[in-house]
């Protein structure tokens, strides 16, 4: 009797073995790239999973126009280097085109808003399949939700009509208009992520990485970069400080933490002795609710 | 480091998401955020302990609202020695397909004994779905010490009880822990109010127990899940089959049959990761070429020579309907095994299992949600199967509704 697979290289077989399910069942799938490190790793994956062959499947970004540079700047030099066809749907016009009201606020976050140009997107391209690279161990409604999550024609999430999903056997059919939200990587944990990161050597956006940063201090204490996209009104206490970012998002929702790191080790230490979760410590999006992503996903975001 | 994939099944009332959230609190895998929101519900669905674990594992609005668990949901934790994969499900009779879906791959059944109580109904469902889904181990954790005192004689009653029930069952492995989840005895540290057990706690025994990997015994299956051919000028005569290894090994030069076809062929290459290996193990991620040109395309298998499963288009098979709509004679279905998808349709509903006595039942032809049923399947297209009690990765199948698309049955190959 031998042993079983390492638990690395048994979730990365799992995940290859799932994308590998999309390119066997769907006729136009697409891979949700955000520049993170979760979309990152989807992208190594799936080099493990159809190399020497192409993608069968384009990298999309919907790009909120909130981004960091460097996450921008990441995106459009790996879709050069491994070959394969970028896409990238702008919030900004969803807005003008459809007249939608910008975000406001104080950190106006565009999060609700990028789910129209994500189900244009998908409308756009007719996908039936969009890859993405939620985990479960995030947030408690993705702890609830399928690997292959079918969406309505209107992306609409309904977490009391899911299809039971069964040993490794994925039941991929739809009808016309609806697609699948399909998620390789839903077992993974934020430390899975680094320590395979590390072991397959794979280079990030420098932001993940220490850094000195001119930041104002929210209510809830969390670290918000200043940068053009914030209405402040001058009263905010405004520091420099060491930080690195645990989650990519929109500079007007994600919180940079403390950190010295500069070495992938040294994150994952942080991480092993982080009291704070991943979105606790991050998003600002998470907190207006106990029902917030629940409602989201509901909503037809990821 | 490996992985271990476990299911508890119970309620609120058994202290299932109560033993859950001990196991993640006390092995530190809570953060101070959640705890913090815990707090928070926990005022305000007024249960006496500070903390209610139980909230932890409750993701949805109306499983809190309600105070019940209606689907399965996904916990992980890591400790020094394992990676844990925990599916929660719920443990009322009305979502014993969700329970299904939980256990489905599962290498470890916890089952939830309320000390008090001993045996019930619920214990009986949640032991013979595990058996029926071939569970290589079941831990009985028998709760609530605390409220009869910690006795002995009572555990011992229990236990015996419990063998006795499980004698008509296939269950391979069976341990037992007397525990309370509530005041944390025998959970993630040693009670001192039960010197009489000298057996580990239940995260020790989690840690330790060794999952019995037969698979790795078993011959060797591959299915074809997709067809890599880069048609580019340098790799125009590339086609590799890209899948994974069900169960088994295989290595170069192995006489392999494609199936259905029957044709016999050889192993030219195995790559793993883009390199060539000599050799590759069960659940490896390969793309396999074969030396001759045979036609070959997803849902085949290509198998061991010496070993081969049956191909039929006639299978018996237990399976559970998760649908909402109850079973349609005559209704036209489809089959997956894996990759492999196929037309099919139930010919006879030969039982019904009891499940609460392992009996076979005489069937009246229905099958509506929940129910567990012997039945006769007839398929389009051959299936190559081994049957489940032998090998988990090629004895399953689910059966989906051609018309809504929804999965509406899972089912094991008799």
């Amino acid at each position: 009797m031998s042993k079983k697979l390492d638990y690395l290289d048994a979730l990365e077989a799992e995940a290859i073995y799932i994308l590998r399910e999309v390119a066997g069942q769907f006729d136009r799938p697409a891979l949700l790239f955000s520049g993170g490190k979760d979309s990152i790793c989807l992208v190594h994956l799936a080099l493990k999973a159809f190399r020497p062959g192409k993608f069968p499947f384009p990298l999309v970004h919907v790009d909120t126009g909130h981004n960091f540079q460097e996450a921008l700047d990441y995106r459009d030099n790996l879709a050069k280097a491994i070959g394969e066809k970028l896409i990238v749907r702008k919030v900004e016009d969803t807005i003008k085109t459809k007249k939608l009201q910008d975000a406001k606020g104080k950190f106006p976050s565009r999060n609700g808003l990028q789910t129209y140009t994500l189900l244009d997107v998908i409308e756009e391209f007719e996908f039936d399949a969009c890859i993405g690279g939620a985990r479960r161990d995030e947030e408690k409604a993705r702890a609830k939700e399928r690997i292959f999550s079918v969406r309505d024609e209107f992306g609409q999430w309904d977490p009391k009509m899911q299809r039971p999903e069964l040993w490794n056997i994925y039941n991929g059919k739809i009808n016309k208009g609806e697609n699948v939200r399909v998620f390789p990587i839903s077992n993974w944990t934020e430390l899975d992520v680094w320590n395979y990161i590390k072991r397959e050597k794979i280079e990030l956006p420098s932001i993940y990485f220490t850094h000195e940063r001119e930041c104002v201090v929210t209510e809830h204490g969390q670290l918000m970069c200043t940068n053009k996209f914030l209405q402040l009104d001058g009263n905010e206490e405004v520091v420099i400080k060491k930080v690195r970012y645990r989650t990519v998002g929109d500079m007007t929702c994600t919180a940079a933490v403390e950190s010295e790191a500069y070495k992938i080790e040294d994150i994952i230490n942080e991480i092993k002795e982080a009291k704070i979760s991943e979105r606790g410590a991050t998003r600002m999006d998470d907190r207006v609710s106990e029902a917030a992503m629940e409602d989201r996903k509901k909503s037809g975001y990821f | 480091m490996d992985l271990l994939r476990f299911f508890t099944a119970g309620n609120v009332d058994d202290g299932k998401s109560t033993l859950i959230g001990r196991l993640l609190y006390d092995s530190n895998s809570i953060s101070t955020d959640i705890i913090e929101t815990l707090t928070r519900q926990s005022k305000t669905t007024g249960t006496n302990s500070e903390i209610d674990l139980a909230l932890l594992t409750d993701g949805l609005r109306a499983e809190r609202e309600q105070g019940i668990t209606i689907d399965v949901a996904y916990k992980y934790f890591t400790t020094d020695k394992r990676k844990f994969i925990i599916a929660d499900t719920p443990g009322h009779i009305q979502y014993t397909r969700n329970m299904f879906t939980g256990a489905s791959n599962a290498d470890l059944a916890i089952i939830l004994v309320d000390a008090r109580n001993g045996i019930t109904d619920q214990t009986k469902r949640h032991s013979i779905l595990s058996a029926i889904l071939g569970i290589p181990h079941v831990l009985v954790c028998i709760n609530k010490m605390d409220l009869i005192n910690y006795s002995e004689a009572r555990y011992k009653e229990i236990e015996t009880d419990y063998l006795i029930f499980a004698q008509q069952l296939a269950l391979k492995n069976i341990s037992f822990i007397p525990a309370s989840a509530l005041a944390g005895d025998n959970v993630v540290t040693k009670s001192d109010k039960m010197n009489w057990y000298h057996g580990p706690t239940l995260l020790d025994f989690l840690e330790t127990i060794e999952i019995a990997e037969t698979k790795k015994i078993e011959a060797a299956r591959f299915q074809v899940q997709y067809v890599i051919r880069p048609q580019t000028d340098e790799l125009h005569d590339y086609r590799g089959f890209a899948g994974k290894i069900v169960s088994g090994t295989y290595k170069k030069g192995q006489r392999v049959i494609v199936l259905p076809s029957g044709i016999e062929t050889e192993i030219e290459k195995i790559e793993l990761h883009q390199k060539e290996v000599d050799v590759a193990e069960t659940d490896q991620p390969v793309v396999i070429h074969l030396k001759d040109d045979v036609d070959v395309s997803r849902g085949n298998s290509i198998v061991s020579a010496e070993h081969l499963p049956k191909t039929e288009k006639e299978i018996t098979a237990t399976i559970c309907w998760m649908d909402n709509a109850a079973f349609i004679p005559g209704q036209k279905i489809l089959l997956q095994q894996n990759s492999f998808r196929t037309k099919a349709i139930v010919k006879e509903v030969i039982s019904k299992v009891d499940i609460h006595s392992f009996l076979e039942l005489q069937s009246d032809g229905s099958m509506k949600l929940n129910d567990i049923c012997k039945v006769l399947i007839k398929t389009a297209d051959a299936v190559s199967f081994d049957t489940y009690s032998v090998n988990r990765g090629t004895g399953a199948f689910i059966l989906i509704n051609e018309n809504t698309n929804n999965t509406i049955a899972a089912g094991t190959i008799n």
